[in-house]
């Protein structure tokens, strides 16, 4: 109990630093860059959008700090964002909810897929030490972990885009023939549409899964239960995964959390690259658009994510452990 | 002056089949001998001898550009789009520059990054990480809080706001940006192992000697975290190099400088890749990649040779023991 409150507070704590970064950061920077932004919108935007506008970024307003902040928070408890400047005269809200399916999709999916490869590859590694999926695989996902996840999807655009034409590179389906709907020639052109970024995603990530796992399962595997269990008798692959991959895979369950962070910053280039209509390239639109309101809710929006699973995994780790629920 | 402690180390803290005290005891008696058994294990490790041969070619490179690259990088009156050939190694650009000149010139921003980021981070991640350790109390509380709240928040979305803020500012700004915002992970790591030192006998002989705290730390304590330091170091300057050049690809950086993520950015807004140029955007990232894998090299090797501590079962159990 004492470590669920701590956990909670944590994240109460973590979510309320990253609302006062975003409110302070805009303020902290030389020569307000807000002000600037708003100038440039002043004509095609309308008036009452602008004055929200202004008051949220503490422009022209007689509202004092500490007024403001408290107008922040109030603000964004209830979910109001203002109005996107780059996707005038859509709401912030609006934006963000036409782009959450695509990221969910693509990263949600294409996570679970290399932490379930990835974990599977560690334990198999672990288990036939010194083999050859041992003695090959670390080196090469340590290379990969250095790899820059944009440079990996600008390769497979250049080899099956461009080069064998297999697949779009381009969007998330495609636009001048195909109308969103669930008829299957949408869903299919969805999927293939997909396909790239997802092995993108897989192959610069996939890495982690392996090594934590690995790594763990080596350490698992040197403990007196283990040995104790060779020494009954009991079949290998019972050893394997009741005995040592049950107790190596807490690690790789709180690494999954803390690595989802990263996870997020690489989809945003992947996305870029792909110009995939998903979160992280809305945040890029609207970095490049200055589009303020939608950069600042969406950065949010990204850290409440990863905050929320590490949360889960927090939850996780200390069901499936006993020892974490009495260290407390 | 760790010879009169090191009789002390060698002779205690050996609680039964605990995997880290052996080689970690070792490592308090080499103390400022440190970075010497560094030197000794890169050399017999086979990842970290190409990871280091890497690394010194492109600080080579990055220093005497103009002996392999004629060309100057900014000169753009040569002919648009040209192919490879013997006077244009990787072809032109699209504005009529020479691409192996940019590649080469570029190796310098990179490196310059790595190293400063580096190194500062590094340098608060020790000051944090064996501060909090050391002290204990409220000050590791609320140091310990401080990392983890920085290390859970998403680092690339929040430079890529901070960076949108400060409209693309240029190599200063991207170091300034990544040294405060990346240095949480080694300060963890680094707390951990001093945690794990706090009770050992040698600092217990130096408290009863009647040392003063700062030299405690800084003669006693650091010296003994030489190769995580180092591993720490490697690690800042490996998310250096991705983050900076991934910054800069998408357009946060100066689009002046001459660097690898600069010349991806022009390559991508080019459509390089869709008008037949490959190289353009292929070249560079490769050579983020090479850079990047020599500091992973590195630093895997580290975790093979140096610290034991660092394996996370080791690191829950101190966890718990502190």
């Amino acid at each position: 109990m004492r470590f669920a409150l701590r956990r909670l507070g944590f994240f109460v704590l973590t979510l309320w630093a990253a609302l006062t970064l975003n409110f302070f950061l805009p303020r902290l920077m030389p020569g307000n860059p807000a002000e600037a932004m708003l100038g440039k919108f002043r004509g095609p935007v309308s008036p009452e959008a602008l004055k929200a506008l202004e008051v949220a970024f503490g422009v022209n307003t007689k509202e004092g700090l500490a007024g403001q902040y408290v107008h922040y928070l109030g603000n964004v408890a209830t979910g109001n964002f203002g109005t996107s400047l780059y996707f005038y005269p859509k709401s912030v809200g609006r934006v963000i909810l036409d782009a959450l399916p695509w990221t969910i999709g693509l990263v949600g999916l294409t996570t679970i897929l290399a932490f379930a490869l990835g974990t599977g590859i560690g334990i198999l590694a672990a288990w036939r030490r010194g083999g050859r999926l041992d003695s090959i695989m670390p080196p090469v996902f340590v290379i990969t972990s250095a790899i820059p996840y944009f440079w990996v999807g600008m390769v497979l655009v250049l080899i099956f885009g461009i080069t064998l034409h297999w697949l779009p590179t381009q969007g998330g389906f495609n636009v001048a023939t195909d109308t969103p709907g669930l008829t299957p020639a949408y869903i299919g052109d969805v999927l293939s549409h997909a396909v790239l970024p997802a092995a993108a995603l897989l192959i610069t990530t996939i890495g982690t899964w392996i090594l934590t796992m690995r790594n763990t399962m080596i350490t698992t595997l040197a403990e007196d239960y283990v040995r104790m269990a060779r020494a009954k008798g009991l079949p290998g692959r019972r050893i394997m995964v009741d005995y040592a991959a049950r107790n190596a895979i807490l690690p790789n369950l709180t690494g999954f959390a803390m690595s989802l962070g990263f996870v997020v910053s690489g989809a945003i280039l992947i996305e870029y690259v792909f110009n995939y209509p998903g979160v992280g390239f809305m945040l890029l639109q609207a970095v490049q658009g200055e589009d303020f309101p939608l950069m600042q809710a969406l950065f949010l929006l990204i850290t409440l994510a990863v905050l929320v699973a590490i949360l889960l995994a927090d939850i996780a780790t200390a069901l499936l452990d006993p020892r974490t629920r009495a260290a407390g | 002056m760790s010879m009169p402690i090191s009789g002390v180390t060698s002779t205690v803290g050996q609680p039964g089949p605990d995997p880290g005290a052996g080689p970690a005891a070792g490592q308090a008696r080499a103390g400022t001998q440190g970075l010497a058994r560094i030197g000794r294990a890169v050399r017999r490790n086979r990842k970290a001898a190409v990871g280091a041969v890497l690394l010194g070619i492109f600080i080579l490179v990055a220093i005497f550009p103009g002996v392999i690259a004629k060309d100057s990088p900014s000169l753009d009156n040569y002919k648009p789009r040209l192919g490879v050939s013997t006077a244009h190694l990787l072809g032109t650009t699209a504005y009529g520059q020479d691409m192996w000149a940019q590649l080469v010139w570029g190796t310098r921003n990179v490196l310059i990054i790595a190293l400063v980021v580096g190194l500062a981070a590094t340098a608060i991640a020790v000051l944090i990480g064996v501060a909090a350790a050391y002290l204990g109390g409220a000050a590791d509380g609320s140091l310990s809080v401080l990392t983890d709240v920085l290390l859970v928040i998403p680092l690339f979305p929040l430079l890529i706001v901070i960076a949108g803020y400060a409209h693309g500012g240029g190599t200063l700004v991207l170091i300034l940006v990544i040294t405060l915002t990346g240095w949480s992970y080694t300060a963890r790591q680094l707390r951990a192992q001093a945690l794990s030192l706090r009770r050992r006998d040698f600092l217990e002989a130096a408290r009863v000697r009647g040392e003063r705290q700062i030299y405690i730390i800084v003669m006693e304590v650091i010296p003994t975290m030489t190769s995580l330091i180092v591993a720490s170091f490697l690690t800042n300057a490996l998310y250096a190099v991705l983050f900076a050049s991934s910054l800069q690809f998408i357009g946060l950086g100066d689009p002046n400088t001459q660097s690898w993520g600069t010349m991806l950015y022009w390559a991508q807004n080019n459509a390089a890749l869709q008008t037949g140029q490959p190289l353009w955007a292929i070249a560079p990232g490769a050579c983020i990649a090479t850079l990047g894998a020599a500091f992973a090299l590195l630093n895997y090797a580290f975790d093979e040779i140096g610290n034991p501590a660092l394996r996370p079962v080791r690191r829950t159990r101190v966890k718990r023991a502190g």
